[in-house]
């Protein structure tokens, strides 16, 4: 029996058992997503895209891409995490994982990392649908697919603290509701921020998913609002802290141990 | 090796956030391969207890070792010799019995082994239902289903929180059936129970617990010797008015309206005193038509104990 070292069979089964739940919720799980985006599309690319300009020499439907497949990694990355790990507390399955010869570490890497291929598989399938509507071009294709899981692994890891945090499902909704939604829409996700007036430029230079969005759309059109070292510096940033209070939370068994 | 105790608990403490403390010290070595039963009221602690040592619940002080390894710096190796079926109810609805069965093998870090799942299923009288989601299964169905998630990565010790709570007849007799095919593979049970019966039927030792502290911890037959009252009961041909003086030696009481001889004795010593007052009452020419004995049974001596201890303290 495999006593000290790692539990790679434990991280297996976390894994594969949250992404069969994705699997069970197929429909819903992707579905939703791509309808969204879609609304999206025919409100802000098709209504509103026709009358606005161009913005740094992209038409403003493409502009908008990938600000929207941010969105849906925002979103579902802490969705599924949060979920995840809430549930077993919410239905008492949890003594198994509490009782099992798994580290944090290992239990990290199986919720998160079934999170974040969740999320970054819809963030793919959200770029597929966005093809269907407007012309695409991806400059740095690597550095497009480096952002993705990034932010798909941070919001995960973020999304896994809440699931921790929370006490109800009313919890579980509050962070994304009241924190993530706002500062994702004042975050340029569908406008440049250099059309904002100077006062709100400098405020947005605060709203930590500026950074996120602009280095994703560099990868993109490679053009950005804040430069792509900023944003790049934002994203591991924003993991570290996620890194460090997971670890914080498994060490005093925060919402986890009596 | 074998004469090591399988799970060592040493200066045990907990006391929780809310100032409630759940266990007072707690000394307490399990020996290998036996079936322990530890009985006490709602509330003693036991549950505490069995989390601490599983690694739901953190201790204050104190160390528990499992087969010499720690629990805290070595939690790998106690947690995947250690097999938990908790109290509540608690299983993922919307899985299958085969699919939970394998996460949990996988979860304690063993490699897949559909055989021996198959095995434990069968053993459960699972294997018909093992591609039925779990939410369609009855209660005790479901029961079986925690039990059979805590055999899946083969512990050699399986902690049975109030395993026969509200559970029927049929699945207690087969549950016990188990834990004594179990025990015979040389897996140590510990089991909570709040059916004394269970413990006679089932326990080598037993452990009483109140209030946070282990007040007893014997061997069961010891137990029952040393606490066990029995009582005589002599069926008259003719009521008495009163104990004879001659019977004096003996603590006798007549009942039922002088009709019946009682006479209580602490269990072992029938061998001497019960022979002695046999031959004097016949010696006395004092008849009788019929007579009983009776053992007191573990709820007697548990409840005993508890009021002992209450009057001790008040």
């Amino acid at each position: 029996m495999s006593s000290r070292t790692f539990n790679a069979y434990g991280v297996w089964a976390i894994y594969r058992f949250e992404m069969a739940r994705f699997g069970r919720t197929l429909l819903q799980s992707v579905l939703t997503p791509v309808i969204t985006t879609s609304l999206y599309f025919v409100v802000f690319g098709a209504a509103i895209g026709a009358r606005m300009e161009e913005i740094g020499g992209v038409p403003y439907g493409a502009f908008i891409v990938p600000g929207l497949i941010m969105l849906t990694l925002f979103t579902e990355s802490i969705f599924n995490a949060s979920f995840g790990i809430y549930f077993p507390k919410f239905t008492g399955t949890i003594y198994e994982l509490l009782s099992a010869p798994v580290s944090p570490l290992e239990t990290v890497l199986g919720y998160v990392g079934a999170a974040t291929t969740k999320s970054a598989i819809l963030g793919l399938i959200i770029l597929a649908t966005s093809a269907l509507f407007v012309p695409i071009r991806i400059l740095h294709p690597v550095w497009m697919a480096a952002f993705l899981l990034l932010t798909a692994a941070s919001f995960s890891l973020f999304g896994f603290i809440i699931g921790i945090w929370a006490k109800n499902f009313e919890q579980l909704q509050l962070i994304p509701m009241l924190v993530v939604t706002p500062l994702t829409f004042l975050g340029g996700a569908f406008y440049s921020i250099a059309v904002l007036p100077p006062a709100w430029q400098t405020v947005s230079l605060f709203n930590p998913v500026v950074y996120l969005i602009s280095g994703f759309r560099w990868s993109f059109y490679g053009s950005s609002d804040v430069g792509v070292v900023p944003s790049l510096a934002f994203t591991l940033g924003f993991l570290l802290i996620c890194l460090l209070l997971v670890g914080w939370i498994f060490k005093t068994g925060y919402r986890l141990k009596n | 090796m074998s004469m090591q105790p399988i799970l060592k608990i040493s200066d045990l403490t907990k006391t929780y956030a809310s100032g409630l403390q759940a266990l007072k010290r707690v000394d307490l070595d399990i020996r290998r391969g036996e079936i322990f039963a530890l009985l006490g009221p709602n509330g003693a602690g036991k549950t505490t207890l069995i989390n601490i040592v599983c690694g739901i619940v953190t201790p204050s002080t104190g160390t528990v070792t499992v087969d010499g390894h720690d629990i805290r710096h070595d939690y790998r190796a106690t947690r995947s010799r250690i097999g938990l079926v908790p109290q509540e109810l608690a299983t993922d609805s919307f899985e299958t019995v085969w699919t939970t069965v394998r996460f949990s093998r996988g979860l304690f870090g063993c490699p897949p082994n559909p055989a021996h799942l198959e095995k434990v299923l069968r053993d459960l009288s699972l294997w018909d239902k093992r591609k039925d989601r779990i939410m369609t299964l009855s209660g005790g169905m479901k029961r079986r289903v925690m039990i059979a998630k805590a055999l899946a990565h083969e512990p050699q010790i399986l902690f049975l929180d109030e395993p026969t709570a509200g559970v029927d007849v049929e699945l207690r007799r087969d549950m016990w059936a188990l834990v004594r095919r179990l025990r015979e593979s040389g897996v140590t049970i510990i089991l909570t129970t709040h059916y004394i019966e269970e413990a006679e039927e089932m326990a080598d030792r037993i452990g009483v617990i109140h209030k946070g502290e282990p007040i007893l911890v014997e061997e069961k037959a010891a137990l029952m010797k040393k606490l066990g009252r029995k009582q005589l009961t002599l069926h008259l041909q003719a009521p008495m008015a009163e104990v004879p003086a001659a019977l004096a030696d003996w603590r006798l009481a007549l009942k039922n309206g002088g009709q019946e001889l009682e006479y209580v004795f602490e269990a072992g010593r029938e061998h001497t005193d019960v022979p002695r007052l046999l031959k004097r009452l016949i010696e006395l020419d004092i008849a009788f038509k019929d007579l009983n004995t009776r053992q007191s049974s573990l709820e007697d001596i548990f409840v005993s104990l508890v009021s002992e201890r209450q009057g001790a303290q008040a």
